[in-house]
């Protein structure tokens, strides 16, 4: 069973640190974290780091072995990372790009083997009409459903996902928090997201990290993490938690904090 | 808990119970990707035979078909025509075309950059002030053929400029076209220093000098195009045992890195081979320009960017590409043969430009 700990992690582009000393309680198989905060934070830095595309300082330990040091084909067969940015003009069609996905690194392969996981991760998507179209003539929203086929295809325990429902409409939002939902809680593993929509975190995230001004400002469940206070001081926004008619916390944004 | 999970039932193989597989739907791409690189691939042997089947001598293609099965049946002058001068010509173009676009191919991948080849990026000029040195310092003359001392020279050239190119773009982030005007300075660096070498040249390798900016691949001999097919042959395995990574590569870089690539590494041996084969194939014809910008283009808009299409794909429309410019140099004007890097040069650079601008179009 998967488990992910961050213990004073810092990281930073040259002298300056983008986030300073985050420190969270060990991350357990099923846990789909929510990373929230406002833009240029360090969100995507954090999974850029955590995916080993950036240098950090402090520890973080997967399944219990120093990240730093591992060999990066182990680390990569334990952790999928999907960045924020996607190919842009490529006439490589969705099908090739989730096969080299697998075939990169993965020599040993059958054919057999590689057809029937391509297969299975366009249905679990429901991205089989994208199949045979180039990445370059797809739309933001489709092309950020090949990328993370391309992350799912390799069944990695740990999911890196970096604004995945950010060019989404609402369905397609919905059908990928459920995929990913559904994946860690069936078959294992964590999933972290950096996130904008705050509703869609609360409602389908069973843990919310906060970060503001380079540290993390709250952690938690959603009803612990995202209150009143934490919505003032990460955003500047002053709104409230309310509670829907099935008994679920939503936000409701009044107006930018004085 | 996370709870609802919306998925899209109407997408589920359950409901596809009669559908082809995706595997089955992409044999077809397969195999009409195969079947156009067939046609390429005897495009090429059809612009080999009619190169051979050209020249100033006038023989008749029976006697020519009979040369080739029979070499006895020709009177001697006829047969040196046909097998030394004749086949290793029409030969070298198809070997040093190939070199060129598989060159031009995994620049273009690595670097990130559809406007990247050895002539576009200064690779070539670069490997011209290498071979400039060696002639002009008879480096030969030490008991060593200048057929060996040449490729050499030419490739520590060739490297240390797209070594320096790579530094340069790696240092200051550069975008495709910052990447271009360090070319572009690579190569007025490179043509000035060539300049100066053929200032301070004697006559004889003046002369040989000005050959190789020219490029030709009338001096060919059987030696010349074995080298060359050597290293092609050499080159091409590692091509394709990279061809998974390079093609992961196409879908962006981070992402190439999350699979597991290692792509720093697959950038320095890719470059190392680009810097082998650019040398070795413009060593013994000189400069060849755009044979390596335009062969990947034709192959990506024929094949697609799956390397496995890709590579092979590039390399033989460079090797028709410089096979069917030979022709022309040999046909345009009768009597006269114009140095093939002038036809190439003329065909690239309206080609060049047109691509510059549907990218910047794109962009």
């Amino acid at each position: 069973m998967p488990s992910l700990s961050l213990d004073q992690v810092s990281v930073g582009y040259g002298a300056r640190d983008v986030l300073k000393d985050i420190t969270l309680p060990v991350l357990e198989d099923g846990i789909v974290l929510g990373i929230l905060g406002p833009n240029g934070v360090g969100k995507s830095t954090l999974l850029r780091a955590l995916a080993g595309l950036q240098g950090h300082r402090g520890r973080v330990h997967l399944n219990g072995e120093p990240l730093t040091g591992m060999p990066h084909l182990k680390r990569a067969a334990e952790i999928g990372y999907l960045p924020q940015a996607l190919p842009q003009a490529t006439t490589l069609i969705a099908y090739e790009a989730v096969v080299s996905a697998l075939r990169a690194v993965r020599p040993d392969l059958r054919g057999a083997d590689v057809d029937g996981a391509v297969e299975k991760v366009f249905d679990q998507l429901g991205i089989r009409h994208l199949a045979f179209q180039a990445l370059g003539k797809l739309s933001g929203g489709q092309r950020q459903m090949v990328g993370l086929a391309q992350v799912l295809v390799r069944e990695p325990k740990v999911l890196l996902l970096d604004e995945p429902t950010s060019a989404l409409d609402l369905r397609w939002q919905l059908n990928v928090i459920g995929v990913i939902s559904e994946i860690v809680l069936s078959r294992g593993g964590i999933c972290l997201m950096a996130m904008h929509d705050i509703n869609l975190a609360m409602r389908h995230c069973n843990r919310l990290l906060v970060l503001s001004r380079s540290r993390v400002l709250a952690y938690g469940t959603p009803a612990e993490a995202m209150t009143v206070e934490t919505l003032a001081d990460a955003y500047g926004v002053t709104g409230r938690i309310e509670t829907c008619s099935q008994g679920r916390p939503y936000l409701v944004t009044d107006k930018l904090s004085s | 808990m996370t709870g609802a999970v919306l998925h899209d039932k109407g997408h589920t193989s359950k409901g596809h119970a009669r559908m082809p597989t995706l595997a089955q739907t992409y044999r077809a791409i397969f195999l009409r990707r195969m079947f156009w690189i067939s046609v390429l691939a005897a495009a090429v042997v059809v612009s080999l035979v009619l190169n051979i089947g050209t020249g100033p001598s006038g023989m008749s293609i029976e006697r020519i078909v009979a040369g080739l099965f029979f070499p006895g049946s020709l009177d001697p002058s006829q047969r040196v025509i046909l097998w030394d001068v004749r086949m290793p010509f029409a030969a070298l173009a198809i070997v040093v075309g190939a070199c060129l676009g598989l060159a031009g191919a995994e620049m273009q991948t690595v670097l990130n950059n559809p406007l990247a080849s050895p002539s576009t990026l200064g690779v070539m000029h670069a490997a011209t002030v290498g071979a400039s040195l060696a002639i002009v310092f008879h480096l030969d003359t030490f008991g060593i053929s200048e057929n060996y001392v040449i490729p050499v020279f030419a490739f520590a050239g060739a490297m240390a400029s797209i070594f320096m190119i790579h530094f340069l773009s790696r240092t200051f982030g550069a975008t495709v076209d910052t990447v271009i005007l360090f070319g572009i300075a690579t190569v007025f660096a490179m043509d000035a220093t060539v300049s100066l070498i053929q200032f301070m040249a004697n006559d004889d390798s003046l002369q040989q000098i000005v050959f190789w900016t020219m490029g030709s691949v009338a001096r060919a001999t059987w030696e010349k195009v074995a080298m060359v097919s050597a290293v092609f042959a050499v080159c091409l395995p590692f091509s394709l045992r990279h061809m998974w990574q390079m093609t992961a590569l196409r879908g962006g870089e981070d992402q190439a890195r999350s699979f597991g690539v290692g792509v720093d590494r697959l950038r320095t041996l890719v470059l190392i081979r680009v810097s082998l084969l650019t040398a070795i194939a413009i060593s013994f014809t000189g400069v060849i320009g755009f044979v390596g910008l335009v062969g990947p283009h034709i192959a990506r808009l024929a094949f697609g960017e799956d390397h496995r299409f890709y590579l092979p794909g590039s390399a033989l429309a460079g090797a028709f590409i410089l096979s069917g410019a030979s022709l022309i140099a040999k046909t345009l004007v009768p009597g006269i043969l114009i140095p093939d890097g002038i036809v190439t040069a003329l065909i690239g650079i309206p080609l060049f430009l047109a691509l510059v601008i549907t990218q910047k179009r794109r962009a």
